[in-house]
């Protein structure tokens, strides 16, 4: 029994911390500009796409950390461009014209996918895993790799937000955006920095989970984008460590309910219990309530 | 705009020119399948199959329809493996290109809805794939009377299934883990799980997850603790692949048994090795082929390079059912061509002999079990229900 249920921990870790690592892009964007970006999940595929390309279209075989490198800057620097030419206009807007451009570039973005891949495709071993055997747990060396890789950009990123200057913007800009100009902070670079963050980690989410269920397809980014975002809302959206929190929460409660109940209940049982939280706890789990402007 | 504009207008005084000329009439002809989406294999080759069979029949001048021979017109449309999108297509199918029949789709999930509008619309509809019981059937169970189909179903390859597990096998206790929200898998599931307990054998643990999931392991956890000699995994190709994949990484050694909708062979180069030595039940071997099902096997290969999958003959076979109908019935009329297709006695197609009976949408016919051995799909037995 005590078994299984490190074996089952050991599934849960690897499922919540690709979950984590999506909603943390969420988190950040609404974090600065209260807005929810729903092209992410999108970005999230295309991570997994760049980096089949750059393992097989090129005539070198790079090393795994240089993919992992280039797969994050290039969907960062997408996720910048978009925040750039599609959401930045409408700054002034009314949010929901914001929300709404948002879900008209992810769907863009996959059915662009869509028609230049219409088949799966199947991603590269990059990385020679093996099963690993404690007295009956079993784990690979490619769940290793992944969960590490999660807790290191989350641990560089906690990092990032509260120990460097960018980061200091950033929150400040989070706490009050018509303030924080006067300051001599630079929003608009802090906001492009935070959606070429964010897309960063969601393309490095989109490559593991390429990794770890190797095929790939236009589709793979909406059911994980949306429960990513569910994540991140139980979390408290806008809050960092909720995101990462919300994450493996979120992924312990899926597998759990699968390890002891019927596995038809799971999402019924998951996520109704997701909303118990929201009961109690309106603004997520560390979520602060906005601040009351007179 | 300008440039793209003329062409426009030059396709279509092109078009509307070629029917002046031509002012034949032909038989038109739906394909409602599954080509982006979950499964794009199952809509390559069901489009592959069709187009073949069309351009065979036209080449010999078309069908003979009374006096005159018609050629076929094939129009095909996407449903994305999705019902809605599956029920839209076959109402476009239907009302808008006025198609004679229609043939598709393929994965139950999409033929159910599509099957409902063809009953409303009275517009004979054939699906190649679908296995599931209801697509023939009524909401009060009497079939309905313009849906058929080209394959087995279900509650027929569970037993040919379950016996298998027992008897060949020789395994007493089983696993099952299916997609909740997919029809044919779940349908497969429950029958199977009903015959193989009926005939003795012990469900140990019977499992599921929903479309879309790529992480089985917290299931997979949960069945290996349940220890059974076999699994029964009655999931789409992509799936099954990436299930027996993630059982083998945590050490599972059961034997993996799947249903029809494993016969893509994409199949074999998705699950490696972790898939080879697994047995599951299918439409026809190309080991025992008749002569029939030589001939499509040398033209499809010869025309796309590949093998056919079952998907494929079905395809063609749903289109010679058709083609059959339309000459017996010797008139382009739904009605007609639907009481020609419920009184088949027999057809000789590329997967054996068909026979419409009693008013049923489902022919009578075999199965084969085959193992995924070498790279290819190996004849084990024929089928015993």
């Amino acid at each position: 029994m005590l078994y299984y249920i490190a074996q089952q921990t050991i599934n849960a870790i690897q499922l919540g911390s690709i979950y984590a690592l999506i909603a943390l892009g969420y988190s950040m964007v609404y974090g600065v500009l209260v807005m929810i970006n729903f092209a992410h999940s999108d970005l999230f595929m295309l991570g997994a796409f760049a980096c089949l390309l750059l393992a097989t279209m090129l005539p070198v075989q790079l090393p795994f950390v240089v993919i992992l490198l280039l797969v994050m800057a290039i969907i960062g620097l997408l996720g910048a461009l978009i925040e750039r030419v599609a959401y930045r206009p409408l700054r002034g807007a009314p949010r929901v014209s914001a929300i709404i451009t948002a879900l008209g570039c992810g769907l863009v973005i996959q059915n662009t996918t869509l028609s230049l891949s219409p088949y799966p495709k199947y991603m590269p071993e990059l990385f020679n895993s093996r099963t690993l055997t404690f007295s009956g747990l079993t784990i690979t060396t490619l769940q290793i790799l992944i969960i590490g890789i999660s807790f290191g950009l989350m641990v560089a990123l906690d990092f990032l937000i509260r120990k460097t200057r960018y980061g200091m913007a950033m929150r400040a800009i989070s706490f009050d955006v018509r303030t924080v100009p006067l300051m001599g902070i630079p929003v608009n670079r802090i906001i492009s920095l935070t959606f070429l963050v964010g897309a960063g980690l969601g393309g490095a989410a989109g490559m593991l989970y390429g990794l770890a269920y190797p095929q790939i397809s236009s589709g793979i980014g909406i059911l994980i984008g949306w429960k990513a975002f569910i994540a991140a809302v139980i979390g408290g959206i806008g809050s960092i460590r909720g995101a990462v929190l919300g994450g493996f929460l979120l992924g312990l409660v899926e597998v759990m309910a699968v390890a002891f109940t019927d596995s038809s209940y799971r999402d019924l049982i998951a996520y109704s219990l997701l909303l118990l939280i929201l009961v109690f706890k309106p603004y997520g789990l560390l979520g602060q309530a906005p601040n009351q402007k007179v | 705009m300008k440039i793209s504009h003329a062409i426009f207008a030059g396709l279509t005084l092109a078009a509307l020119a070629g029917c002046g000329e031509s002012g034949a009439p032909s038989i038109k002809v739906g394909l409602n399948t599954e080509l982006t989406g979950e499964m794009p294999a199952v809509g390559a080759s069901a489009r592959n199959a069709a187009e073949l069979f069309v351009s065979e029949i036209n080449a010999a001048g078309g069908i003979d329809v009374g006096e005159q021979k018609l050629p076929i017109e094939l129009i095909v449309a996407d449903n994305g493996a999705k019902a809605d999108q599956a029920r839209t297509v076959a109402q476009k199918l239907i009302s808008q290109d006025n198609v004679l029949a229609m043939i598709g789709p393929d994965a139950s999930s999409c033929a159910i809805p599509a099957s409902i509008v063809a009953e409303t619309l009275k517009c004979p509809m054939i699906s190649p794939w679908s296995t599931n019981p209801k697509t023939t059937l009524n909401d009060d169970g009497s079939p309905k009377k313009y849906v058929f189909r080209a394959c087995f179903i279900d509650s027929f390859q569970a037993r040919v299934l379950a016996k298998f597990v027992l008897n060949t096998l020789n395994a007493k206790t089983a696993a099952v883990l299916y997609d909740v929200a997919s029809e044919a898998p779940n349908g497969q599931a429950n029958l199977f799980r009903e015959v193989f307990q009926q005939n003795g054998g012990k469900i140990v643990a019977f499992e599921t997850y929903s479309t879309g999931d790529r992480d089985f392991s917290a299931q997979l956890t949960k069945i290996k603790a349940a220890n059974p000699e076999v699994i029964f995994l009655p999931a789409y190709y992509n799936d099954a692949a990436g299930i027996t994949r993630q059982a083998r990484q945590q050490g599972i050694t059961a034997q993996f048994v799947g249903s029809d909708a494993w016969s893509s062979p994409e199949i074999i180069k998705l699950g490696g090795n972790d898939i080879a030595g697994s047995y599951f039940c299918n439409h026809y071997s190309t080991e025992i082929a008749t002569d029939v099902a030589k001939k499509f096997m040398s033209d499809y290969k010869a025309r796309y390079g590949q093998n056919p999958d079952d998907v494929a003959a079905l395809t063609y076979d749903a289109f010679g059912l058709l083609v059959q109908a339309i000459r017996d019935a010797g008139k382009l009329d739904r009605e007609a061509v639907r009481d020609a297709l419920a009184k088949i006695e027999k057809y000789q197609g590329v997967t054996g002999e068909m026979q419409f009976k009693d008013g049923s949408g489902d022919p009578i016919k075999s199965a084969v079990i085959l193992q995924i051995k070498d790279n290819a799909f190996n004849w084990v037995q024929n089928g015993q229900p």
